[in-house]
């Protein structure tokens, strides 16, 4: 089997700088993030389409306060799934460390210091998942939805079922009025200046490489001297630091936390992430991609709920954006592949041997890598 | 050469006897539990208890054995728990809006919607190349909404659904609840079916290592398409044994099962990443978690501390999960070692 | 090459940040004139009018906003302020989500605003966490009343509490119900919905008074059922393995309710110590009644909650009515009502009337 078929599906894995002949990856990337763009002012024309004043600074101001707290989640967990892994953890820690910081606080800590405390939450729970997947070699899929629990159950332990909501009034005005001189909420603006910092460490850093270089290649990131489970174990706090910076946001923008804040987000998190272009088998994802997938996703929220579409209809709608988001690149792939079959014939396809059969499906489909041989 | 084979294989009847000995090991867990909350409470030991431990696993029991299949060859599917919630409402509307509908009709009506959906799973993730992480939770939003305009608000109570039915959701035969009769089946006919047909073990084939499974002549787009089909089945079979329980549906029907089910399963000692793990270890798994969950509450444990004793036992089973792999990985090199000195 | 290739990534990413930075920068500087952030356009009359004589404004616009848009209790009393408002020309949009939380029902809040809606009436999922929101829409001129559940926000903003029946009476008829049904003696539990829902924990409250007055009865235990049938069967059944001495259960919550219900129907022999009551809408407890699973239980017409809530609303919006205690409104079919003064932890409020109890002999005439 010395040549490949010219119709051979390309790999699963782009080693984008070993074949000169390709784009390199920020060209190939760019264009999906320029879907993104299509998509959003697609989304901003249908708005003002519906409601003249849509375009008015009052649903920027709303769109960025109610995604601000996902959107600061997305971006850990964007880095985390560039390496492969995955935290379906977030949004328990968000809650956990918001009710760790309402209790200390209702306990007659003062607020900075019960966010510090927050945070330091944060990163022991984000710790605990590095460990067990950097460190043991757990499968972060799997460890994190026992993460995803336990943090839950602590939150309960903390704060049973009480609701705290003595919050001092002039930090819980972070959830009603914008950051001065903006129309900007306050999450938004943090959110904001993250997304540059990660920017700028994932596109034009080593560090960024080496982060991809081990979702892309691990064995070959390990030998090129990346410590692959430093790095990934260094994500998994930083996630955890950041869903308790995100718990503190969220808190006091309601001015109250109960054990069960921020149920369920995990998986729009999750979503937004994949929307943005990040690829889940790990190695290739950018900032501006899960930037744009969270404004679209906020902007479409506002715009439905606006339209008094059914939450229903909306939720359909995103797991419908979802699914598009990963059949048509695929889908295209499929379609050449079936042209190819149908062009050498089905004869030759059922001789094992003789021709390269249809590649494997599933062999990394969950996004699960294969444990590494220590 | 003889003697190194023997070796070899010696060994690997004990690495396979080890990972037998997984799904005993939660049996002894089990038991342990059992006992040790029994003598806490005798109540929990009563015919009633009992019951309830049983049909109240049967459910994430039944969608484990689904699960087991699609995880097996390194798949996820995240759609059940809103499979379940659709295909009992469905199977409801239907009792409620044509009272006379048989009652195996309300069930082939329930496998029917889940095996639809699994087709769609199964289609894009086999033929399309989708991560199926990703296709089966955009599912779970899209399956979800679906259900949500279809309940409209609605709900069906038990005074829609014919008493027959609701009967198979309590009755017993000889103690034992029909519920965990139905789920035993399964269990006995996939676990067979796995063992058994050459179709089943192409499925660990296709977890353990693709690029091979598919050298060989396996179809693994078939293969993994039909894991997908019968995930569906069941969920949709588990939506109306679900109707059956409750009496009563809403849109809240099967939400958050598919993380119960995926934390069952992985107890139960299935590899995420595919390739091993059985039918009977995800079903033992469910028993066992729903037996925690039922003993906390019987010691009078808060139940504030159930949620984070659940969270850690299931990284416990995970951590031991992987411990016990490596062992029988370190069993096996070394036998390869010992082949390989001849 | 890579040095090229390192330059233009390093100016493709700088240049798409600053694209974002310059949109961002343009969406806060196309600034309206409110410094809020809220549009201050005022719809409606003064907020604090006295309750005058006049008519109704037309063309009202009303945002209701449940816990979630399927429970079927808020349903029904989301058509009744439908109704209200079609009898007096305006209109109700029904906005929330679909989970039980309040961030789920801050985009309503937020679309009401936008769409310059003249009142919102809302049934909180959270005692606190939508008070900045309904501050911010009060501050735009829109009128909040709630219903069902209340939302603690002290004067931020000042609304009206549309309250289903006395909150005292609903606790402490609950358990003298009870009582009578079990010979005021032996151990009970409480099957809630939500932990954090502020209705039940008030009723809660003034249950645990009334047992005081009942020193052979004692509350072992709350357990929460979330409004969702499947796990309120989980807790009842943990609780009755916990407690096999358990003689009665009170389950305020229509979801609640009527699983208990199932499960004892189906399990009979429980029947012959335990004593099942609570809050229930007769449509789902009525087969229980007739079968004799459950003797007692009571409740209200969601229908009328709603009703009463969609007038209060419009009276409120055409400074028909307003939140000085003593000063009443009409509200259409039912009469007039009077607000109540404000108690500890509630404002304002207006109570639709007391519960029915209803038994095998009445609950055929009722059909919600």
């Amino acid at each position: 089997m010395t040549s490949e078929p010219a119709t051979q599906a390309p790999r699963k894995r782009e080693y984008a700088g070993t074949d000169t002949s390709r784009l390199p990856v920020w060209q190939r990337a760019l264009r999906w993030e320029t879907g993104l763009v299509v998509v959003l002012v697609a989304t901003l024309i249908f708005g003002t389409v519906r409601s003249s004043d849509f375009l008015n600074s009052t649903t920027g101001f709303y769109i960025g306060l109610n995604m601000g707290e996902i959107a600061i989640m997305a971006l850990p967990l964007m880095l985390i799934v560039i390496t492969a892994e995955i935290d379906l953890s977030v949004a328990s820690m968000l809650g956990l460390s918001g009710a760790v910081m309402g209790q200390l606080h209702s306990q007659g800590w003062p607020i900075g210091l019960a966010m510090v405390a927050a945070l330091v939450v944060g990163a022991l729970g984000g710790a605990l998942n590095g460990v067990l997947v950097a460190r043991l070699g757990l499968p972060s899929i799997a460890v994190t939805i026992g993460t995803l629990t336990l943090f839950r159950g602590l939150a309960e332990i903390v704060l049973g079922a009480r609701t705290i909501t003595d919050f001092p009034a002039w930090i819980t005005n972070i959830g009603v009025v914008p950051v001065p001189g903006t129309q900007l909420s306050y999450s938004t603006v943090i959110f904001l200046v993250l997304a540059i910092i990660f920017g700028v460490v994932l596109h034009a850093t080593r560090a960024g490489r080496a982060i991809v270089a081990t979702g892309l290649a691990p064995e070959a990131a390990q030998f090129a001297g990346i410590r692959v489970n430093r790095v990934k174990f260094g994500l998994f706090v930083l996630s955890g630091v950041m869903c308790a910076l995100a718990g503190i946001l969220f808190t006091l923008k309601n001015a109250s936390v109960s054990y069960d804040a921020g149920t369920g987000l995990e998986l729009n998190v999750v979503a937004i992430v994949l929307f943005g272009g990040v690829s889940i088998f790990g190695g290739r994802g950018t900032v501006i991609g899960v930037v744009l997938s969270v404004v679209i996703f906020g902007t479409l929220q506002q715009v439905l709920t606006q339209m008094q579409v059914q939450p229903e209809v909306q939720n359909i709608i995103i797991g419908g954006l979802l699914l598009v988001s990963v059949v048509l690149p695929n889908g295209g792939e499929a379609v050449r592949r079936l042209r190819a079959r149908l062009r050498t014939g089905p004869h030759l396809a059922r001789a094992p041997g003789t021709q390269r059969p249809a590649r494997a499906v599933s062999s990394s489909d969950s996004g699960m890598k294969p444990e590494e041989k220590k | 050469m003889t003697t190194a084979t023997s070796a070899l294989g010696t060994r690997f009847a004990r690495g396979g006897a080890l990972l037998r000995a997984r799904e005993v090991g939660i049996g002894v867990v089990l038991l342990l539990v059992f006992g040790v909350t029994t003598l806490h409470n005798h109540n929990f030991a009563t015919a009633n208890s009992v019951q309830q431990l049983l049909s109240g696993a049967a459910l994430i029991a039944m969608l484990g054995v689904g699960e087991t299949l699609v995880i097996v060859t390194r798949n996820v599917d995240l759609s059940v728990g809103s499979i379940v919630g659709l295909s009992a409402y469905v199977v409801g509307d239907l009792f409620k809006d044509h009272p006379g509908t048989p009652v195996i009709l309300g069930f082939v009506v329930g496998i029917a919607i889940g095996a639809v959906i699994g087709a769609i799973n199964g289609f894009v993730t086999a033929a399309l190349r989708v991560p199926s992480l990703v296709v089966t939770l955009a599912m779970l939003y899209i399956i979800r909404g679906i259900d949500g305009l279809i309940v409209n608000g609605v709900i069906i109570t038990s005074s829609n659904i014919p008493n027959a039915f609701i009967a198979i959701g309590f009755r017993t035969i000889a103690g034992i609840p029909w519920l965990a009769i139905i789920a035993f089946a399964v269990v006995v006919i996939v676990a067979y079916a796995m063992r058994s047909f050459r179709s089943g073990r192409d499925l660990y084939a296709i977890g353990s290592n693709p690029e091979a499974a598919a050298l060989a002549g396996v179809p693994v787009a078939r293969r993994v398409f039909t894991a997908f089909v019968i995930s569906g089945s069941l969920a949709g079979l588990a939506g109306a044994l679900f109707l059956a329980l409750h009496a009563e549906v809403d849109v809240t029907g099967g939400t958050g099962y598919e993380l119960l089910v995926v934390a069952a399963v992985v107890v139960g000692g299935v590899a995420i990443f595919g390739g091993s793990g059985t039918v009977v270890g995800a079903a033992l798994g469910a028993l066992l978690l729903n037996t925690i969950n039922q003993a906390l509450v019987a010691s009078r444990v808060s139940a504030f501390w159930n949620e984070a004793i659940a969270g850690a036992l299931l990284l416990l089973a995970i951590a031991f999960d992987r411990w016990l792999s490596l062992r029988v990985a370190r069993g096996l090199r070394s036998a390869e070692g010992a082949h390989r000195d001849l | 090459m890579r040095n090229t290739r390192r330059l233009r990534r390093k100016v493709a990413s700088a240049l798409a940040l600053a694209a974002v930075g310059v949109t961002a920068a343009a969406c806060s500087s196309s600034a309206s004139s409110s410094s809020g952030g809220t549009t201050s356009t005022s719809t409606s009359a003064s907020s604090s009018a006295q309750a005058g004589s006049g008519t109704i404004k037309k063309g009202l616009l009303v945002y209701f906003i449940p816990k979630d848009t399927q429970n079927p209790y808020e349903v029904i009393a989301d058509n009744g302020g439908k109704k209200a408002l079609a009898e007096l020309g305006g209109k109700v949009v029904v906005s929330s989500g679909t989970a039980d939380t309040a961030a789920a029902q801050i985009p309503s809040i937020q679309a009401a605003i936008q769409a310059h809606a003249n009142a919102i009436v809302i049934a909180g999922n959270d005692p606190s966490a939508l008070c900045p929101s309904l501050n911010q829409a009060a501050r735009a001129g829109i009128k909040i009343v709630s219903f069902d559940s209340d939302v603690t926000c002290g004067s931020s903003p000042d609304h009206l509490f549309i309250n289903q029946a006395n909150t005292q009476q609903i606790g402490e008829s609950e358990v003298s119900l009870l009582a009578a049904e079990i010979g005021s003696k032996g151990q009970i539990a409480i099957l809630s919905a939500a932990a954090s829902a502020t209705n039940q924990n008030a009723w809660i409250v003034y249950m645990k008074q009334e047992l005081a007055k009942y020193p052979n009865m004692k509350l072992v235990s709350t357990v929460y059922g979330n409004d969702d049938p499947a796990t309120s069967l989980q807790v009842l059944q943990g609780l009755l393995s916990a407690y096999p001495n358990l003689r009665g259960i009170i389950s305020p919550t229509t979801v609640g309710i009527s699983a208990a219900a199932q499960y004892l129907d189906t399990h009979k022999n429980l029947l012959s110590h335990l004593t099942l009551t609570g809050l229930g809408l007769p449509s789902l407890m009525r087969k229980y009644v007739e079968d004799g699973t459950v003797a007692k239980f009571e409740l209200w017409d969601p229908g009328n909650l709603g009703y009463l809530a969609g007038y209060a609303a419009a009276s409120l919006a055409s400074g028909l009515a307003s939140l000085t205690p003593g000063s009443s409104f009409k509200a259409g079919t039912l009469g007039s009502y009077t607000v109540l003064a404000s108690t500890t932890g509630v404002g304002p409020s207006v109570v639709l009337g007391p519960p029915t109890v209803f038994d095998k002999a009445n609950i055929n005439n009722y059909h919600f």
